[in-house]
């Protein structure tokens, strides 16, 4: 079930099988001059040339303006703490996503199924209403604030709310790229090694976590793109103070809404390369993945 | 001698699951966190939205803006949803059932749009139709509006569901393979009646199952349709727009009560999911129990 659901949901996770040497026996099947020719069409419409008009705008500037765009201090500070906050959530969802992941397969308990359903929650809640919820219960007269800013600690409208909601918005990439993968693990391989007299904690780091790494990296550079382009739920909590809490994508609102298009551009760009990037990224992990699991 | 062995049959048990405590504090960590960050905010949501009783809510979703912004989300859904469906099963059939040059790479490209940032995704379509962009100043000309107006939500919202059934088509129709399918052609069905008949059953799942969460997204989005709609109040505000410009108001009760709307959009969804999955477990898992198709060498 949740093999499904990870499919449907995280960014890259097809597997290409190629069934080579049956290509002349498949154009048996009618329809693949027109899919085909229709899903590029289709693809050029919405993605591709629209995404390529960011580039020619890029181009329509010169070099000074183009890096002083991407490089003032303003812009610098954003990006440290885009990246700092995001490359923070995901590490905390590692974490917390292999142990729900773990929790899920592994042991029974009730309200079992309700739990694996809840993981998803994030997907399919509007990232608003996310942002407006965590910002109530972490605010001063909050459920969770009224306890913690007697204590001096403030969480919303800092740095830290963002790596709350960035938290929130990735938690379901780790546990769902694991938890197949944990399903499939063989457990002969668990009893082998601890009749070898490994003890459980030697097992784990030892035969277990080989086993899933490729999967848990995957999740988490999944939840780290997903966390460096996030909008609608960090504006809220953040408070938005220009080089504490303003994000990336915020600074190109922020520099649309003063009609300064080229620096909106610019910055775009940037943020377009490392969204490259990381598709990259993704994309090699997955593959270390296939092999892995086709070597077994 | 039978001592013997039950204490290897106890101590290979004891090695492949961890103790009663361990077990205990693990599920309690996990259930702990999950309540945290999921449980916790909802909760928020429904309280906040009630805060001034249940009249007060219902007023606030009586608000003409209010309806408005539903009334737009669902017609953002209502293009998106079936433009994206088509897509999503014309490009499964290209890349599942045919081999051709340049499939890995537009099997990525498909995904492109999740790696790319809402505001981006927004970014680029005022790049092209915005009064300064490519073809903004011949859709003034013809007084054509489509940033800033209902046509660019639309296209941003299409962007950024752009791979969702895609994405869940290709992998199932992949495991299937096409000995079905050709059997039903070299039987004399023609090609729709073969779509029909015999993909479309064995598909039915996988795709009402990327339908929802697709339509999750599109009438969820926020960053993408932000940058493209000019908040135009009851006439360009979707309703995690109208969400926003409420709660910046000050009007936190009217806030919640949309956002209500769409956190019980949420919760529908994942039931409908959690149904499918639940229902069809023993499918899909025979459909993942086949032998993978691997390249001949």
């Amino acid at each position: 079930m949740a093999g499904v659901s990870s499919s449907a949901l995280s960014s890259a996770a097809a597997p290409l099988s190629r069934p080579g040497g049956r290509g002349a026996a498949k154009r048996v099947l009618p329809g693949f001059n027109i899919t085909l020719g229709f899903t590029v069409f289709y693809l050029c419409l919405i993605v591709l040339i629209p995404l390529s008009a960011l580039v020619f705008k890029t181009f329509t500037l010169d070099w000074a303006h183009f890096w002083s765009a991407v490089t003032s201090p303003r812009v610098m500070a954003s990006y440290r703490l885009t990246f700092g906050a995001s490359l923070l959530a995901a590490l905390v969802n590692l974490v917390f996503g292999l142990l729900v992941a773990w929790v899920l397969v592994r042991y029974k308990f009730p309200g079992k199924r309700i739990v694996d359903a809840l993981v998803d929650l994030p997907f399919a809640l509007p990232t608003a209403v996310a942002g407006i919820s965590l910002t109530a219960l972490l605010a001063g007269n909050g459920w969770i604030g009224q306890f913690l800013e007697p204590h001096g600690i403030k969480l919303a409208f800092t740095p830290a709310g963002i790596v709350i909601a960035l938290i929130f918005i990735g938690l379901p990439f780790v546990v769902r790229t694991v938890q197949p993968v944990l399903e499939d693990t063989e457990r002969e391989l668990e009893e082998a090694a601890s009749s070898l007299g490994a003890t459980r904690l030697q097992t784990f780091t030892k035969v277990i976590l080989p086993a899933i790494m490729p999967a848990l990296l995957t999740g988490f550079a999944m939840a780290f793109a997903r966390a460096i382009g996030e909008y609608g739920s960090v504006i809220f909590i953040a408070g938005n103070m220009p080089m504490i809490s303003e994000i990336t994508p915020l600074i190109i609102i922020g520099k649309l809404e003063q009609y300064d298009y080229a620096g909106a551009t610019a910055v775009a760009l940037v943020m377009l390369v490392i969204s490259f990037a990381m598709l990259l990224v993704i994309n090699g992990l997955q593959g270390w993945q296939r092999r892995r699991s086709g070597d077994s | 001698m039978s001592s013997d062995n039950n204490r290897t049959v106890r101590r290979v048990t004891a090695g492949t699951t961890e103790s009663p405590w361990v077990r205990r504090v693990l599920i309690a960590l996990a259930l702990g966190f999950m309540f945290l960050f999921l449980v916790l905010p909802l909760a928020a949501v429904a309280t906040e939205a009630l805060r001034k009783g249940f009249g007060a809510y219902v007023e606030a979703l009586k608000e003409p803006d209010a309806w408005s912004s539903i009334r737009l989300t669902l017609i953002v859904a209502a293009i998106t949803v079936p433009m994206n469906l088509v897509f999503g099963v014309a490009a499964a059939w290209a890349i599942a059932k045919f081999e051709f040059r340049g499939k890995a790479l537009l099997t990525t490209l498909v995904d492109l749009p999740f790696a790319v940032s809402p505001v981006v995704a927004g970014l680029i379509y005022v790049l092209v139709f915005g009064a300064q962009g490519w073809i903004g100043p011949w859709l003034a000309e013809h007084d054509i509006k489509i940033i800033f107006a209902v046509p660019g939500i639309v296209l941003a919202t299409v962007f950024v569901t752009f791979p969702f059934i895609a994405r869940e088509l290709i992998p199932l129709m992949q495991a299937q393979g096409t000995d079905e399918e050709q059997a039903a052609i070299v039987l004399g069905a023609t090609g729709w009646q073969t779509f029909w008949r015999v993909t479309l059953p064995n598909i039915k799942w996988g795709l009402l199952y990327g339908v929802i969460l697709c339509n999750a997204r599109a009438m969820g989005e926020f960053g993408a349709v932000s940058v493209v709609s000019g908040h135009i109040r009851g006439q360009t505000n979707t309703m995690p727009l109208h969400v926003e410009v409420l709660y910046n108001e000050y009007q936190s009760v009217a806030a919640f009560a949309v956002a209500s709307l769409l956190a019980i959009l949420a919760l529908v969804t994942l039931v409908i999911k959690s149904v499918i999955e639940w229902r069809h477990e023993r499918e899909m898992k025979a459909i993942a129990e086949l032998p993978p198709e691997r390249p001949n060498p």
